[in-house]
């Protein structure tokens, strides 16, 4: 019964969670009310973790809560249970543009939102930027790693592992 | 044709990788599968953050397995899709269980702390490589400008600046369209 409701719970929200990963949170704060599956106080706790950890804080949250009702069952059956109806309606949409792909006033819709997507990810990134750099010496690592990413071209894996290093390091 | 067991583990990869939500995920997408694979282009990694955002779910669930599904049609989305959340799963599982205190220790703080600025970095990097290649006409400035000005000054929603956008595009297209005749 419990592996049901999980299920449910998290397909709703991955139903009804239209846009960016934030958008889940007023609907994770729902779920803390009314079930207990975890404290308001820990979802707190799970979006800074979620700031830093792989992962978008929905399946974060599904994992969190499904592990803490369930065990390791609980998180998969609360994670799939997020993630299904994206794969479904996604799956929907590709065959859809598939179809319509070739069809000029897709061409100029998709066009025309491109640099409103550049738009909105130099946004987002701005609000990040507005909590991560927070003093002169993230400013200078900010402008060495743009410098580094700029000049050597080289896969971002290799910077993120270089910037974690350096953090422990220079004690960020 | 890739094979599922690799597109599993490029997502693997990328998923585990992707520090701090979703965002992150775009320079480790561009590198990997629009710049090395060449799954997709990236107007079209573009296109489908677009369509990221108007349609439900995680905006992270919904690129990937768009580009599990141009790859390996069904079977290569939920391929995609599982790989890119596993990590997280992984993680979180050993969170919430054994190592509760995780986020307390002072070197991951550290770590964290390092990453997140180099994740600024990337994005920003990748915005302004995007943008000098496809920001290139005087619509797109405006649209660029405009959405910007929306976001910023007006709080307007990440669904409201794409539906706004988009039915500008679709407005100067008409308009140019009925001009040319």
């Amino acid at each position: 019964m419990i592996f049901l409701l999980l299920f449910v719970e998290f397909f709703k929200i991955g139903l009804l969670a239209i846009g960016g990963g934030l958008v889940t949170i007023p609907f994770l704060f729902d779920l803390s009310d009314k079930y207990g599956w975890f404290s308001t106080s820990e979802l707190v706790d799970m979006i800074a973790v979620s700031e830093s950890t792989p992962g978008p804080i929905g399946v974060n949250m599904a994992t969190y809560a499904g592990f803490n009702t369930a065990n390791i069952l609980g998180g998969a059956v609360a994670t799939i249970g997020l993630i299904m109806p994206s794969v479904m309606i996604i799956i929907l949409v590709a065959k859809l543009m598939d179809k319509y792909s070739c069809n000029t006033r897709v061409k100029t819709l998709l066009e025309g939102l491109r640099p409103a997507v550049l738009a909105l990810i130099l946004f987002s990134v701005l609000q990040i930027a507005k909590v991560t750099i927070l003093d002169n010496i993230h400013i200078l690592f900010f402008v060495a790693f743009l410098m580094m990413i700029r000049l050597w071209k080289k896969s971002p894996l290799l910077y993120l592992g270089i910037a974690a290093l350096l953090g422990i390091v220079f004690r960020l | 044709m890739i094979e599922l067991w690799r597109l599993f583990r490029l997502f693997f990869k990328i998923g585990l990788f992707t520090f701090g939500g979703g965002l992150a995920m775009l320079p480790l997408l561009k590198a990997e599968v629009v710049d090395k694979r060449r799954f997709l282009t990236d107007e079209e990694l573009m296109d489908l953050f677009s369509i990221g955002q108007c349609t439900p779910g995680i905006i992270v669930v919904n690129v990937v397995t768009f580009i599990g599904y141009k790859q390996r049609g069904v079977m290569g989305a939920i391929v995609a899709t599982i790989g890119a959340v596993m990590p997280a799963f992984i993680i979180i599982s050993l969170v919430a269980s054994v190592l509760r205190h995780f986020m307390d220790n002072k070197y991951v703080i550290y770590a964290f702390a390092g990453i997140r600025v180099c994740v600024v970095a990337l994005i920003t990097s990748m915005v302004y490589d995007l943008a000098r290649k496809h920001i290139n006409n005087w619509y797109s400035v405006i649209i660029f400008i405009g959405a910007l000005a929306l976001l910023v000054g007006m709080n307007f929603s990440a669904v409201a600046i794409v539906l706004i956008a988009g039915i500008t595009a679709l407005s100067v297209g008409e308009i140019r369209g009925k001009l040319k005749k």
